[in-house]
């Protein structure tokens, strides 16, 4: 190496312009396969919801299909609809963020380990939006190694389970990450999340070991810490601090608009 | 060195001086990233390509870097190179570059592809680097693939997905070893492959550093 690179002026012009054409090609890369990334993550996003409401086979046109599907925005305080968001662009866990339009959670409430909770979340209707067939919620809670998140597929009465998937996970390979294993995720399907009617607090649990009756799902073997967070998140996101008024609203047949003429009547009540 | 063949460049790292086996570099993504055959050759394409396009653009420029930076250098064209391979993966191969998480951005630090740009493009000519980087890349893919190979058999029963021992999880007869599914499994395969090959190369044997004490009887004490 010539003597005359190591003078200040070289190793400055040396720095300024390798970091010039490094940083060119970086922000091209990324600009230029921006909209694709976007574009696949949509693909997933939908793949996974399609996924836990049993529509999705290999192969299929995915935007076809999700046509089917209705996005609502969902206030997780009174269970109803609200329209003043865009399902499309709403995002929960920004929400989640926002002081303004979430609330924080603490000691024996906060079972998932969210530590705050949007008010609002989307969830998506499969078929017919006024009377569904599938209704399908976003759950997320704490795992062993970290947040889990994914979607909860639930038949139009409200209680049955059609399936759960996870989109989004860091359990240990070959045990807690065989929440993925469709064998395990199988067994979901048809289980009760409440055991009482009149109730807002699920039952539906994964069990030590293997599970029995209509409420517990066997327990992924070598993973109890992995099967624990999956029986939290499933219980807060169903029990009253989650969709649990939500999905009360479908559970005793009555229709939206009757179950908000109860609540009215109810408050007058109390007044 | 600077008188090798291309042929020579090419084919050293395979078994005379594979990068993983001999210089023992590279091992923490070789645990990370074999548990799967497919995902051990996407890491290895990956690699080809930062190696060998890092050692090109070093070479290119090997007589204007300063001494006095050239670590910095060549870290900021490595570390670039990898950026445009993760967003590639992202966009092309999206379901691979979930698997493969953080160990794409990790290949910035995966010392092989520093070790070549440092002691070999900085003192040779670009097509030879460019050469050494494709040679280097595939020994390090050669033992990943062997270890995804028996990984992902006996773990999980599969090659390149397809199950070639039905696992009893899927109703087959086959007994999935769960440790192989874990890192430190993939150790026991990297220390066997050593062995194979050094009882191949015998001259890769290193010399004791030291010798071992017979066992001495423990004295009574006091």
């Amino acid at each position: 190496m010539a003597q005359g690179n190591n003078s200040i002026k070289k190793i400055l012009i040396v720095a300024f312009s390798l970091c010039i054409v490094c940083s060119v090609i970086v922000s091209t890369a990324a600009v230029a396969l921006r909209p694709m990334q976007q574009l696949n993550e949509e693909l997933d996003r939908k793949t996974n919801i399609l996924n836990v409401a049993n529509l999705y086979e290999p192969g299929i046109d995915v935007e076809q299909a999700f046509s089917e599907i209705t996005a609502r925005v969902v206030d997780l305080r009174t269970g109803e609809y609200n329209d003043d968001f865009d399902p499309d662009t709403f995002d929960h866990f920004q929400a989640s963020r926002d002081p303004a339009s979430s609330r924080t959670l603490s000691g024996d409430r906060d079972i998932a380990g969210l530590s705050r909770q949007e008010n609002y979340a989307t969830v998506y209707l499969v078929g017919d939006p006024e009377d569904p067939e599938q209704i399908i919620l976003p759950i997320r809670g704490q795992g062993l190694w970290g947040l889990m998140r994914g979607y909860m597929s639930i038949e139009g009465d409200g209680n049955t389970i059609v399936g759960i998937t996870y989109y989004e996970h860091s359990e240990t390979p070959g045990l807690g990450a065989e929440v993925n294993n469709p064998r395990w995720q199988a067994q979901w399907e048809g289980k009760k999340i409440y055991s009482d009617e009149e109730s807002l607090i699920p039952t539906i649990r994964v069990a030590r070991g293997s599970g029995s009756g209509e409420h517990q799902v066997d327990g992924l073997s070598g993973a109890t810490l992995t099967s624990n967070g999956v029986t939290n998140m499933v219980q807060f996101w169903l029990s009253p601090e989650g969709f649990g008024e939500y999905l009360a609203g479908f559970r005793s047949g009555v229709s939206q608009e009757e179950a908000q003429e109860a609540d009215v009547e109810l408050e007058a009540e109390g007044a | 060195m600077a008188d090798a063949t291309a042929r020579e460049v090419l084919t050293a790292p395979f078994t005379k001086n594979n990068p993983i086996a001999l210089q023992i570099l590279g091992i923490c993504s070789a645990l990370a990233v074999t548990t799967s055959m497919s995902v051990s050759l996407v890491m290895t394409l990956a690699v080809i390509f930062v190696c060998a396009l890092s050692n090109l653009f070093v070479s290119l420029i090997r007589n204007h870097i300063p001494s006095s930076i050239r670590i910095i250098v060549q870290m900021t064209i490595i570390a670039s190179l990898v950026i445009v391979v993760d967003q590639i993966l992202k966009a092309y191969a999206y379901e691979m570059s979930k698997q493969l998480s953080v160990f794409v951005g990790l290949i910035i630090t995966n010392c092989i592809i520093m070790g070549r740009a440092e002691g070999f493009a900085m003192t040779n000519t670009p097509g030879m680097s460019f050469l050494d980087g494709i040679g280097n890349g595939l020994g390090y893919g050669l033992v990943l693939m062997v270890v995804g190979f028996f990984r992902e058999l006996l773990g999980a029963g599969s090659v390149f997905g397809f199950t070639v021992l039905p696992t009893v999880q899927e109703g087959g007869w086959y007994v999935p070893n769960g440790l192989l599914l874990l890192p430190p499994s993939a150790f026991f395969i990297i220390g066997l492959m050593i062995w194979v090959i050094r009882s191949i190369h015998p001259e890769q044997v290193e010399d004791n550093e030291f010798k071992m004490k017979e066992n001495t009887k423990p004295q009574e004490a006091v």
